[in-house]
């Protein structure tokens, strides 16, 4: 389908030198819509969420939501931006069926939020992304085709429009061109994102969740041959929506962009999709710089001037940085860097910070999070916040192996019944029969009979090879499912064959 | 009983007022004396006023009947409750059809009300029915409605002036003794002088915009039509006041009209300064209009004003200015008239299976008149990449100048004088296919609008040559609407007593037309 010609990526950066944008919607979670009052809430019956205003009715004027506003600016101060003291809404004037008035209300010339920078570390290097403006607009409708076989608007034999989401507000995150990345491209790209993403769930301004859409991605690229000092003719492909993806669309580009201009050709600037399943990109539609928004101010809604005394009060109630967090509780865990590495790239950080405040060790509450459970996320390709365990949960099972109550291996038996609903780690543990055996009664009828069955080992251990006992160990543990105390075993053995 | 004081058409808002309040009559009686006035003179699109595109008859008899309820209760919501009014119909009415003079929206109910309409049937007002204009509100003469012109009631082969011409007609026409209207570069004040009524554009920001259909969202402002300056200041008093639902509405209280128009109604006007604007009444004005506004402008030192020239120099571009300002911000708002969610849809000729496009296209061509599609193109070019600084930027800037040449002259005087048109009511069809003539008309109301400001046309006498009424307007600073009645009202004393009282009795008798 495709006929891109693509080079090596690594081989492509060996002469090309890749300059990267992104441009990041994030969609807030306020109660209410970004110019009426209708609730702003995912989901619901189709053109259930609307008024007159959302609708673009003749008539109905917009009415600018002061919480939206006051989340753009904590967003922008977050993200080190100089504060507009005076800034105006434009129509961006296009067509487009799920845009009700035909135009977006959004921001030109007169961002909310300019002149920013976020720090973003890859592997112990920190590169700085410079934020060229975070601003304000709408969301659109969506739009359903129906009849077709690709759910896509040719075939189909008619569509449907859904105008709940028209209205919800977005703020727009845009970078300026990341240059100097290299090889590091993609997981700078990835990196800023996470970063970005983390900011924005520690201000509570949205729930940015990808695969609701709720933080959605487009990612340019251009290359230009290293040295030259230029920036190349860039694609935009859209809507990237999950981190993995962002970093495997940036290597596509770069392969692609490589493949094009090695054999004499010109990238062509246009709009690209991404597919999940296959990981390439294709063609959207063609971009030219002649695409006239006619943007002008608009004369519905009065300027924002954002009193400097707001400000101030909103930057004095930031939350901590969740990178200076981050690097503040590396230090207090005794995470190594590639511990911290693996907790942050598993999704796992706010997890673990939550189990460790729930009473576990730092040590622990990660290898739970990290290896145990974020396999199981994995498995049924869920988040690891919905693997369907709690920190708190975490902490509990924990404190079971703490207590000598179960084993590592009997935990994991423990999460299988949290994420089967059987109740907390106490119940299922007695319901299950988990809990260790240390009663020596037991235990001993066991050793007594892994001896009867193994005297070859018997007799080297009343020999003195005291390290033959694991064998016999093994064969008590076998008999007790697992649900024996390994040390206590070990002493009933070398006391019995002394 | 005589005539006289049967003809509850005949009566002024604020009589019919407090013959309500008096229990001299009824709420149900004189909504229905309007409604067989509406239909022994409106007629059509062929005959008669046409001032109406919808009269709600059941609807504004059902809303009298409410407001007899509500007095005989001891009740009454405003003093205003239980007189009837009519409506432009560029504003949103649930239950009746808007339609904005044009085919693309023939037959849209709303589901929701304008504030302007709200506010009236909170206050009691049964509405008779929805006004005619010029699509959209472009024009200014109301023959580029697409239901067919108005007629002016003085001379039935002349215009009404526009865009309000409908509302105008309707009042001058005893069909309705209050109407709204809306003025985005005079077609409250143009109407008014043409037709002999009292009309005003309010402050921008003084009345709620939420549910008027915009024409040019940064010039329209919502105001009343009626027969008196005190009808008037009693209708932008009950309309006005800040919407939370129309972020340019003024979140401050202006004064009370009322009280003003009846403090000018004494026709003292010791102490008042008055400028003369020097741009707005030079040559090219027809003799009767400048006779009518010179004696006025001596009425009212007679009354003790001081009057002086005045320069807003700036003011020669308005129109210029204008006619980039509205066609831009009108070509954005008129283009979710798409034929998809509402009004008509009109399928192309002759093919099987049109696309969303192809359905547009169609809709639009039949749907939008000439004057709009004119306008729709200057203003998408207007505002084009490349363009917009060359066009819509200067646009702003000049628009910038002539609030500062305002600003400049009210630093001198207290109201601002001229001529509300240059020209009494011209014959129908007579300038139709010469847009920039009939652009020149508003030459004296338009700056009002690029600049915010309040202002007023006061029936000022008959033109010598043709009979026809002059206006004479007021322009005051924004917020200061209650200049602009206090001067008005008494501007229509002083000449109540040289005309011998109300100038409409003047106009003659309407011939009755099946409707």
């Amino acid at each position: 389908m495709s006929t891109d010609t693509l080079v090596d990526f690594d081989e492509a950066l060996t002469r090309y030198e890749p300059a990267l944008g992104l441009e990041v919607h994030v969609e807030l979670n306020t109660a209410t819509k970004m110019f009426c009052g209708c609730p702003a809430t995912f989901g619901g019956e189709p053109n259930t969420q609307v008024c007159p205003t959302c609708l673009g009715l003749p008539g109905a004027m917009p009415a600018v939501n002061g919480k939206a506003v006051e989340a753009a600016i904590r967003i922008g101060l977050a993200l080190n931006c100089d504060i507009a003291e005076w800034c105006r809404f434009a129509r961006k004037n296009y067509f487009y069926p799920d845009m009700p008035k035909n135009f977006q209300t959004s921001q030109y010339d007169e961002p909310i939020a300019f002149d920013g920078y976020m720090d973003v570390d890859v592997d112990g290097e920190t590169f700085r992304v410079e934020i060229e403006r975070a601003h304000m607009e709408e969301d659109t409708g969506k739009s359903t085709h129906v009849g077709g076989a690709t759910g896509r608007i040719h075939g189909a034999d008619h569509s449907l429009v859904d105008y709940n989401r028209a209205g919800i507000p977005l703020i727009e995150i845009v970078t300026r061109p990341i240059t100097g990345a290299g090889a590091k491209a993609p997981a700078v790209a990835r990196a800023y994102v996470q970063q970005l993403r983390d900011l924005i769930l520690a201000l509570g301004v949205s729930e940015a969740r990808m695969d609701q859409g709720n933080l959605r991605a487009d990612v340019n690229l251009s290359l230009a041959p290293t040295g030259s000092g230029v920036l190349g003719t860039r694609s935009e492909t859209k809507n990237v929506n999950s981190f993995r993806s962002i970093e495997r669309a940036v290597r596509f580009e770069v392969s692609r962009h490589a493949g094009v201009l090695d054999g004499g050709g010109k990238v062509v600037q246009e709009t690209r999709h991404f597919h999940e399943d296959t990981g390439i990109t294709t063609s959207g539609r063609e971009k030219s710089d002649a695409e006239d928004y006619r943007y002008f101010p608009e004369p519905d809604l009065v300027p924002v001037a954002p009193s400097r005394e707001w400000v101030e009060e909103l930057r004095a109630t930031l939350p901590e940085n969740p990178t200076a967090k981050r690097a503040r509780l590396q230090g207090e865990w005794g995470f190594t860097d590639l511990e911290m590495r693996d907790t942050v790239g598993a999704g796992a950080f706010g997890l673990v910070e939550e189990t460790i405040a729930a009473g576990a060790a730092p040590q622990a509450a990660r290898k739970w999070w990290v290896a145990e459970l974020a396999r199981r996320a994995k498995d049924a390709g869920v988040e690891l916040a919905e693997v369907g365990v709690t920190p708190v949960q975490v902490a509990a099972v924990q404190a079971l192996v703490d207590a000598g109550t179960i084993n590592d291996k009997l935990a994991r038996q423990v999460f299988d019944g949290l994420v089967a609903g059987e109740g907390t780690p106490e119940e299922i543990v007695a319901a299950r029969g988990l809990a260790i055996v240390s009663d020596d009664g037991a235990l001993g009828a066991a050793v007594d009979k892994a001896i009867e069955a193994n005297p070859d080992v018997a007799q080297k251990i009343r020999d003195g090879k005291h390290a033959a006992a694991g064998a016999l160990i093994g064969a008590v543990m076998k008999e007790m499912r697992g649900q024996a105390d390994a040390g206590r075993v070990r002493e009933l053995v070398l006391e019995r064959l002394a | 009983m005589s005539a006289a004081t049967t003809d509850w058409t005949r009566r002024t808002a604020a009589e019919l007022a407090d013959a309500l309040a008096a229990g001299e009559v009824t709420s149900v009686e004189l909504t229905q004396a309007h409604l067989d006035r509406i239909a022994a003179v409106d007629g059509d699109a062929d005959s008669g006023v046409h001032a109406f595109l919808h009269v709600d008859a059941e609807g504004a008899l059902a809303q009298a009947r409410a407001s007899d309820e509500r007095r005989s209760a001891g009740a009454p919501l405003h003093a205003l409750d239980g007189v009837p009014i009519a409506v432009k119909d560029v504003l949103a009415t649930t239950g009746l059809p808007t339609t904005c003079g044009s085919r693309i929206l023939e037959g849209w109910v709303p589901p929701y009300d304008a504030t302007v309409v709200t506010k009236l049937k909170a206050a009691g007002l049964p509405i008779l029915g929805k006004t005619n204009m010029d699509e959209f509100a472009m024009g200014s003469s109301t023959e580029h409605s697409a239901y067919g012109p108005t007629r002016n009631p003085w001379d039935l082969t002349r215009i009404p002036g526009g865009s309000g011409g409908g509302s105008a007609a309707a009042v001058a026409a005893y069909e309705a003794p209050l109407a709204i209207g809306t003025d985005t570069g005079g077609s409250i004040r143009q109407p008014g002088a043409v037709t002999g009524t009292v009309g005003v554009k309010p402050t921008y920001g003084a009345v709620s915009r939420y549910g008027l259909v915009a024409l040019a969202n940064s010039l329209d402002q919502v105001g009343p039509v009626t027969r008196t300056v005190l009808d008037s200041a009693l209708l932008q008093d009950l309309i006005g006041g800040h919407d939370p639902r129309d972020s340019t509405s003024i979140p401050q209280e202006l004064p009370s009209l009322v009280e003003a128009a009846r403090q000018g109604a004494t026709g003292d006007l010791t102490g008042l300064k008055v400028g003369v604007v020097e741009e707005l009444s030079g040559d090219g004005w027809q003799p009767g209009v400048k006779a009518r506004f010179d004696e006025t402008v001596a009425l009212l030192v007679d009354a003790g004003a001081e009057v002086v020239e005045v320069s807003c120099p700036n003011i020669v571009h308005a129109i210029a200015a204008y006619y980039l300002v509205l066609p831009a911000e009108c070509s954005s708002n008129l283009a979710k008239f798409d034929a998809m969610r509402y009004g008509v849809r009109v399928l192309p000729d002759g093919v099987d299976a049109p696309s969303a496009e192809e359905v547009m296209r169609a809709s639009r061509d039949a749907g939008f008149g000439d004057e709009v599609k004119r306008r729709i193109i200057i203003g998408t070019y207007a505002l084009s990449s490349g363009y917009y600084d060359a066009y819509y930027g200067q646009a702003q800037k000049i628009r910038t100048l002539i609030a500062r040449d305002f600003d400049a002259a009210f630093e001198q005087v207290d109201v601002l004088v001229s001529p509300t048109a240059p020209t009494t009511a011209f014959k129908l069809g007579e300038k139709l296919d010469d847009p920039l003539a009939m652009y020149a008309g508003d030459l004296a109301t338009i700056p009002a609008n690029l600049a915010g400001i309040p202002g007023i046309s006061v029936p000022a006498g008959l033109a010598d040559e043709d009979g026809l009424p002059v206006g004479f307007q007021v322009l005051a600073p924004a917020m200061a609407d209650d200049r602009v009645y206090r001067v008005g009202a008494a501007v229509e004393a002083l000449l109540a007593r040289t005309w011998g009282g109300a100038l409409l009795a003047q106009a003659p008798e309407l011939e009755e037309v099946a409707r």
